[in-house]
């Protein structure tokens, strides 16, 4: 796999957006029709051959405060982070979104407070970073299929925009909602799910001081494959709640119906908690493997409640029965 | 066409009862031979391809995803192919194809083995307790698994003097393949998280496989 940096490469020799965009369509077009014909699909096109990530432009955030949350464990490398992504709006492969990102338009990018607040307001990405100081924050990301990551996110806090937004006496749960433009986001023209993504959380998990709007990692800002420019980061759940490219938020008092819920309430629900004693019901989430750690002889680690972070969030749920609400 | 005729058993037996024109209808044993060392050397590549991507460190981000992912696709690429054989011969009337089928599905049967073994091994590393946990849990890991054991059988009997043994009830035993793949088609389909494109396309060619058998049957075409 190779990650090619920009700065190598003069502006001229980069295929235009749309050339490549279309190309990469009937090459995938095309080359899902030959698939199906031969009856032989992944086996002969692999995911992790595609991976190759294409020409962003990498760029470093400054000033970044070194945050006290970080976990003491080995970084997942950088390229793993960029290339291993669920990002559906992408493709549903774990390498299509690093192989069909850089399409996303990130300037301007506006952020759409809605519903119960004092009053509806739009804010920018700039002005949102001046809510609060950038912080490092190195956080363990456990995915609902059974990996995980250590990542090193840069973001804010949501607790200080869930401020600046004045929520009204009757918010208890928020809802996001991220971008679906079929003309920047492939995946998006397929119904895989219904578009657009939404998460959710309940008002005190999102100020919980854990809960990060991140527009960063490893220093830099967010790729598109990694949910630019602006994504949530909520450790202690499985990774589909951390969701990307966030256009809008909106203030609720009746609990939201996230995108996976809608899929499948029975196997995804709102809270989606990481617990290694509540198994999604097809397979079991007791182990996980961690990703870029010793390679094919790898062995599964055991799955921490709450993903680990249960000495800090464990009193959000005290009383709750966690096999009823999962 | 001797060799044809003692492997195919039934389907086989009358291979030169209709000749069609064609360079390819009539094939020699010696063509055959290398026809056959061909394909054997070429269904290997899913397995040196796994070979020198590791070598190279190249196996992507979750490298045991990726061998057994790898391998249970082959697996089941293998079992359909062994299925095109007869439906390919009877339409084109080739029917030294025939000579492929045992090769195509042993094949199905060693990539299958592989899928199991990297499971066993580098997913689960031997842990019978969690494994045993894990296929009585969890339907997609059954079904896999019950497609895996049948298999077992059909290699076993597969030379020709297990054939000879079981005489008419060698092709009543290995008529388990059609479950066997109906099997193995649910446990991808039953894996997948939510996007169900690539089990879609194995469920569809497999019931093309299936209504050709059907169509045969009541059309009483060859036998």
């Amino acid at each position: 796999m190779i990650i090619r940096r920009s700065a190598d490469i003069t502006p001229s020799e980069i295929t235009p957006k749309e050339i490549y965009a279309e190309r990469r369509r009937f090459l995938q077009t095309a080359g899902l029709g030959l698939a199906a014909a031969a009856g032989l699909t992944s086996g002969l096109i692999h995911p992790a051959e595609a991976a190759v990530v294409q020409a962003q432009t990498r760029r470093k955030l400054t000033p970044i405060v070194k945050s006290a949350y970080r976990v003491d464990e080995k970084l997942t490398p950088y390229e793993d982070v960029t290339t291993y992504n669920n990002f559906y709006e992408f493709g549903t492969g774990k390498s299509d979104p690093s192989s069909n990102a850089g399409t996303l338009h990130k300037q301007p990018w506006t952020v759409s407070i809605e519903g119960e607040v004092k009053r509806p307001k739009k804010i920018g990405l700039e002005d949102l970073l001046k809510l609060s100081p950038m912080e490092e924050r190195i956080y363990r990301m456990r995915c609902v299929e059974g990996w995980s990551m250590v990542i090193p996110w840069v973001g804010i806090p949501l607790a200080k925009l869930i401020d600046w937004a004045e929520p009204t006496g009757n918010a208890k749960y928020v809802e996001f909602v991220s971008l679906a433009d079929p003309d920047q986001m492939p995946g998006v023209r397929v119904p895989v799910l219904d578009w657009p993504y939404t998460e959710g959380l309940r008002l005190d998990e999102a100020r919980h001081p854990l809960s990060l709007l991140a527009v960063g990692l490893y220093g830099e800002a967010l790729l598109d494959q990694n949910g630019a420019p602006l994504r949530l980061v909520v450790p202690w759940k499985y990774g589909f709640k951390g969701i990307k490219s966030i256009l809008t938020i909106r203030f609720t008092e009746k609990m939201p119906v996230s995108s996976w819920m809608r899929a499948n309430a029975h196997e995804y629900g709102f809270y989606s908690n990481v617990n290694p004693e509540v198994d999604h019901p097809r397979w079991s989430q007791a182990t996980e493997r961690r990703i870029g750690e010793g390679g094919l002889f790898n062995r599964r680690r055991k799955t921490l409640m709450f993903n680990g972070y249960g000495d800090q969030v464990g009193q959000l749920y005290t009383g709750m029965d966690l096999r009823k609400y999962f | 066409m001797g060799q044809s005729a003692a492997l195919g058993r039934g389907e086989g037996r009358k291979a030169e009862s209709k000749p069609k024109p064609g360079i390819w209808v009539k094939v020699s044993a010696q063509q055959i031979k290398r026809i056959k060392a061909t394909v054997f050397l070429l269904a290997l590549l899913p397995l040196v391809r796994l070979v020198v991507l590791g070598f190279m460190d190249n196996l992507g981000a979750n490298p045991v995803e990726f061998v057994i992912h790898s391998n249970g696709t082959w697996a089941l690429t293998f079992l359909m192919i062994t299925l095109a054989i007869t439906p390919l011969r009877k339409i084109t009337g080739l029917n030294w194809l025939v000579a492929l089928r045992r090769l195509l599905g042993l094949y199905a049967f060693f990539y299958a083995v592989l899928h199991f073994l990297s499971y066993v091994w580098l997913d689960q590393w031997f842990d019978w307790a969690s494994i045993t946990k894990d296929v009585a849990k969890h339907r997609y890991v059954l079904v896999g698994f019950a497609a895996f054991l049948c298999l077992i059988p059909l290699a076993a009997t597969s030379n020709n003097a297990m054939m000879r043994r079981l005489g008419g009830n060698w092709q009543k035993l290995h008529r388990l393949v059609y479950p066997i793949a109906i099997l193995g088609v649910t446990h991808y389909w039953w894996l997948v998280k939510k996007d169900l494109t690539q089990p879609i396309v194995y469920a569809m060619v497999l019931a093309l496989l299936l209504a050709c058998r059907a169509v045969f049957r009541k059309k009483g075409v060859d036998r």
